[in-house]
Parts: structure tokens; sequence; C-alpha cells
């Protein structure tokens, strides 16, 4: 490690490029399009987006460091199986440790947690990144693939949990929905849309944030 | 260097080892996690245990509080355990009801209809009315279903029932733990007038279910979970009936 800091400063504009090119252009969710079971699946909360944000966050990021330390070391010819053990470990690393200390986010969580094994964003980087880069550039790919990953799933739960339950992380925003006892704007006849806690939801917010994304870069916009 | 990084000697060695460390290291965890989850797992059946026969959550219950809360409704010293005929079984030392877990004997096919054991806990509520706590456990569409039924004072009428399951259809057979469903089987009777056991039935699009009567509304389009919950509830109650009727007479 000592070497590789000698030769680049830690956040050169390279490196930096790292964290803020998956956050807006490159985007794993919305530009490339990956990871987006998870995205439909646990966005109903913003505490369960951000309790799988994080979860992914850690995965990819240690799971991109140790591939990339052990990347001269990998036979080639077994390197995606190396990757998925890897992978496989820290999310069960993962799912111990909610289960020990966050049991209830644990259980709503419940498969989804599992499934980030096979969400292709953290296969694609170890693929794609940390078996050809040095251990740092690596942690940064995580980080900014992690964050972008995850800051699509908590603006998705925002909308959802706002609109769908009128909570923002458990908290009542729009008043006491309650039959009987209702306040806030429930009292004026508001009324939750049930459609948002819905799976489809999810899709179409989430292909609204695309759609706006590339509206606003055009060299996003492809040419047919 | 010296080691020919292609090679099947090599390959071998860094898949064993990575396995080995990596098993090593979830080991480690999963053993030093094992008190916190089996506290999680202690408090979340004490809870179950409570909310059949109150509203947790108004009651101010949370995990938080749960063992201290437990104790005051529940006293396992109560607690017996029944064989299939509905017998109290004689209590084996060191075997409280409350460790004996209904789910592992249930799937375990070894186990013989006698050694099976049935639990019944005995809970005061806040009025020191007594109520009986029955857990019941069965198979739903695609894993296990639970649950613990309720009994108030007189032996035979549910207070409330909690349904929990693992894996079954969201929006369908999952909805068992909903409160829609559980109200459902308040103040149903399980004994008739006679003292015998009045079997459940789970019935399709509402048909003569009233409340308070044995035919219960099923879940529509989960009809294998809803059947699967009255096989469990039918199943279970009617080694309890036995030791209700026997203490009753």
């Amino acid at each position: 490690m000592s070497s590789e800091k000698g030769t680049e400063p830690l956040f050169s504009k390279k490196n930096k490029k790292l964290i803020t090119d998956p956050l807006t252009d490159n985007n794993p969710v919305t530009i490339q399009v990956l990871g987006i079971c998870s995205a439909l699946a646990i966005t109903v909360q913003v505490n369960q987006a951000i309790v799988m944000s994080l979860s992914v966050l850690f995965v990819i990021i240690m799971g991109n460091l140790i591939v990339s330390v052990l990347r001269n070391l990998i036979p080639s010819r077994i390197r995606i199986i190396v990757q998925l053990l890897v992978v496989a470990s820290l999310v069960i690393i993962v799912d111990q440790v909610l289960a020990a200390f966050l049991p209830d986010l644990s259980s709503k969580l419940s498969v989804f947690v599992g499934l980030i094994i096979t969400n292709c964003i953290i296969m694609g980087r170890l693929e794609a990144f940390a078996m050809a880069n040095k251990p740092w550039p690596s942690i940064l790919d995580g980080l900014g693939n992690g964050l972008g990953y995850g800051a699509i799933l908590i603006i998705v739960a925002v909308f959802r949990e706002l609109f769908g339950s009128g909570t923002l992380m458990g908290i009542p925003i729009f008043g006491n929905p309650l039959p009987g006892e209702e306040s806030g704007l429930y009292a004026m006849g508001y009324q939750n849309n049930n459609m948002m806690i819905l799976p489809p939801m999810a899709l179409i917010i989430t292909g609204i944030i695309i759609w706006v994304q590339r509206s606003r870069n055009k060299a996003l916009i492809e040419e047919h | 260097m010296a080691i020919n990084k292609e090679s099947n000697q090599f390959t071998f060695g860094f898949a064993i080892g990575l396995v080995v460390v990596l098993g090593v290291i979830l080991a480690v965890l999963s053993e030093g996690l094992k008190p916190y989850k089996d506290k999680n797992v202690r408090i979340k059946k004490q809870l179950d245990i409570l909310s059949a026969m109150m509203d947790v959550e108004k009651a101010g219950i949370s995990r938080a509080n749960a063992e201290e809360e437990f104790k005051k409704y529940v006293n396992l010293d109560d607690a017996v355990i029944l064989d299939y005929t509905g017998k109290v079984k004689k209590s084996e030392k060191g075997v409280s009801a409350f460790d004996i877990d209904i789910k592992k004997e249930f799937r375990d096919k070894t186990l013989s209809e006698k050694d099976k054991n049935y639990p019944l806990f005995v809970a005061k509520d806040k009025a020191k009315n007594t109520r009986y706590i029955i857990p019941v456990v069965g198979k739903g569409l695609w894993g296990p279903i639970w649950g613990y039924i309720c009994l108030k004072e007189d032996m035979k009428t549910i207070l409330g029932v909690s349904f929990d399951h693992k894996t079954e259809t969201p929006g369908l057979g999952a909805e068992i733990n909903k409160p829609f469903f559980m109200d459902r089987w308040k103040s149903s009777k399980i004994l008739d007038d006679q003292g015998n056991f009045m079997k459940y039935e789970v019935v399709k699009d509402n048909s003569g279910a009233i409340k308070g009567d044995s035919k219960i509304d099923g879940i529509t389009g989960g009809t294998i979970t809803s059947k699967g919950v009255e096989e469990m509830v039918n199943r279970t109650l009617k080694i309890y009936a036995t030791y209700f009727k026997n203490k009753k007479s």
C-alpha cells in the first residue's frame, strides 16, 4: 500500500471520479440498470432502504478490497467462484449481525439480505474493477457504487413511504390516518395511496428518476 | 515467480485455503453472536405469547421490556406439559414448558406421537383473570406456520390468537398474521356444552361464518394456508380439549 500512496495522491482527480461517477453519470441502478430486484422489494420504508444500502455498501467495499488484494493470486479459472465465496461470506456476516442486533429489521428484510449475493452490481464491480485495480481505487469504486445504489434506493423509498404510508422513517408527516381520530391532512380528506406500497410503483418511480436524469443530461441519450 | 498460478495444484490449494479461512471466520462469528440471537428468539416468543392475550403495542410492550413484562403476566411455574392424550406429563427435570421447541418436534419425523410435548402456558391478565395459552404449529403452503391461541378463564372461549408464518405468499397466505384474520377467531368456543371438542372449519366466501362460531372465514387466494391453519388448530386443540374437559369435571 505504501508504495501506491507515494505515486498518487489518495484523492487524485481520477480517484475522485471513481466515487462521483456512479453517483451521477454511471449510476449502477439508473444507468446500468443493475440491482433493480432489491430496489423494488425493500423500498416501502426508508428505514429498510437505509439498512439495505448500508449492507450493500459494506459488502461491496469489503468485497472489492479483498478481491483486489488477492487479485494477483486468484487462479483465473476459478475467479468467479472465488468472488462468489467472498461475497457470500460477507453477506452471511451482514445477515448474522443484523439478526443479532436489529432483529425486527432483519426479519423484514428476510431473504433480501441473502439476495445481496446475486446483486449484479457487486459481482459486476468485483469482476470488472477489483480484479484489475489496486486496493485503494477498489475501495473508492466500491464506495461510489454502493452510494450510487443506496441513493436511488433511498430516493425511491422516500417517495413510497411518504405517499404510501404518510410517514418518513416511521414518523407521521401528514397527521394521524386512523379512522375516527384523523388529524392533519387526513382530517381534510387526504388518503394514502396504497398503490405506492405495491411493487409496481417502485418500478415506476425508478423509471421516472431515469427519465429525469436522461432528459437533463444529453450525453446519456442514445442515438438509434 | 516459482509458483505457477494456473497449475492444478495451486488452484486446488487456493480454493481449499480460501474455504477454510472463510469457514473459520464465519463459524467464529456465528458462535460469538449466538447469545444475542438466542435472546432475540426468546423475546420474539414471549411477544408472540403475550400478543395472543392482548394488544402488545397498546400495553407498551416492545422488545426492550418484553422479558420483564412477560414475567408479570405469565408464571412459567404454572405451565404444564401435556402428552398426546391430553394428560399432564410427569415433569422431567430441567425441562421447562417455555424451552420446548414444538416447531422442531413437529418437523422431527423420527419422533413418535407419544414423545411429543404439548406445553400449556397459564397467564394472568391485568384484572387477574386466568388465561390459557396454547402454542400451535403446522404446515402452510411453502413452509411452517405457527401461533398461539389464548383461552379465557372458562377454558373454552378463544380470547385471541396470534398466527405467524415463515414464507407464505405475501398478500395471500401471508395474511394469516394480520389482525383482520386473527380477529375472526375471537370469542368462538373450542368446547360445546357437553365439553366435547368443536372442530373448526375454515370456509370459503364467508359461507355461514358467524362471529363466535367454529366456522371461520378463510383467506381468499390463500386456501392452502387457510386449510393449514385449520388442520393445525384442530389437531392441537383436540389434545388440549381433553385436558380441559377432564380438568373441569
